[in-house]
């Protein structure tokens, strides 16, 4: 075996480590807890199959997101991701609210300001151009799921900040 | 009993019992749904996962996020549903940019409108004590600028000729 000691999987599936295990690259042997929930998740089988569909350059990318969504399962056994998603959406939600009325305040002090302002001539660009946060799509994806609360006020807070990519 | 059968214990091929831990949430007219759950996480998984939750209220949810997540991981193999986070994520950071220039600027128009408004109500005309010189106060505003000498006479009670 060369004296390299087995990866993450090997280990926890007490399997012998392989030169080319598909594992190895992306769950080192010292983070067994990294495996360990994604297995309980999705199982190593189905894991394996996943990355052998991929190419290798995005392999690394797909086992983040994978370690992430098992995370976000475990912490969350009903919503998962989705309730995570769910409260994201409802933030955007928001935000866009806050900043419409905030765009509806410049234009009544602007108007104020200038009482032969004529809005139609000059209308704000602002007013229009960053209503466009989220597109139609995107709601429609979401729109039967947007309902979902999460089982945990706690876990929100961690994957509402937490950032997958730096 | 075949006819029924749940849609998880007709893709696994198996007695689909009374108890069946799918089958209120995996219908038989739904096949692609247990498919999909199937594909990424497994039966044994999906069922383990069940069990764990309390309510058949909740293991409902669960199921339904399960597919939905599933449904994402095999549209997108690499990011799944983690790259809607990240979309998410980034909106909200441009949304709270934006919110901060708006509010910014809300703020500096407030400002300059206040400092317009007490220069107009600073503005008092006084008598030179020894002459019939009208004295008008310097102004240093933008629009103005004209302000000057202007005899007593030449005054009217219409003090809003001078703007």
């Amino acid at each position: 075996m060369g004296g390299s000691s087995p990866c993450a999987s090997c280990k926890l599936l007490r399997r012998r480590c392989a030169k080319d295990c598909i594992f190895a690259p992306y769950f080192p042997s010292d983070d067994p807890h990294k495996f360990a929930i994604v297995h309980k998740v999705f199982g190593a089988s189905n894991v394996s199959k996943m990355l052998q569909e991929l190419p290798i350059h995005q392999r690394g990318d797909a086992v983040s997101s994978l370690v992430y969504e098992a995370n976000a399962r475990v912490r969350d056994p009903v919503y998962g991701c989705a309730g995570a998603i769910s409260y994201l959406q409802n933030e955007v939600s928001k935000l866009e609210m806050q900043l419409a009325v905030a765009q509806a305040e410049i234009l009544c002090i602007q108007m104020q300001q200038r009482p032969n302002y004529l809005p139609t001539n000059h209308i704000d660009v602002q007013a229009g151009e960053k209503s466009h946060l989220l597109s139609a799509d995107f709601n429609n994806n979401m729109s039967q799921y947007l309902g979902f609360p999460s089982s945990s006020n706690v876990i929100q807070d961690p994957l509402k900040r937490e950032s997958l990519w730096t | 009993m075949n006819s029924g059968r749940c849609a998880a214990c007709k893709y696994l091929r198996r007695r689909c019992p009374s108890d069946c831990i799918f089958s209120p949430y995996f219908p038989p007219n739904d096949h692609q749904r247990f498919a999909c759950v199937h594909r990424i996480y497994g039966a044994s998984n999906v069922g383990k996962m069940l069990q764990q939750i309390p309510s058949h209220d909740l293991r409902a949810k669960a199921a339904d996020t399960l597919y939905f997540e599933a449904k994402y991981r095999i549209q997108d193999p690499v990011y799944g549903c983690v790259g809607m986070i990240t979309q998410l994520h980034q909106q909200i950071h441009s949304a709270e940019s934006e919110l901060a220039k708006t509010q910014a600027q809300i703020a500096f128009l407030n400002s300059n409108d206040h400092a317009q408004e007490s220069q107009v109500q600073n503005i008092e005309t006084k008598l030179h004590p020894d002459s019939n010189i009208l004295i008008l106060p310097e102004q240093t505003n933008a629009a103005g600028g004209l302000w000057s000498y202007v005899p007593a006479s030449a005054t009217s009670t219409d003090q809003t000729s001078w703007f």
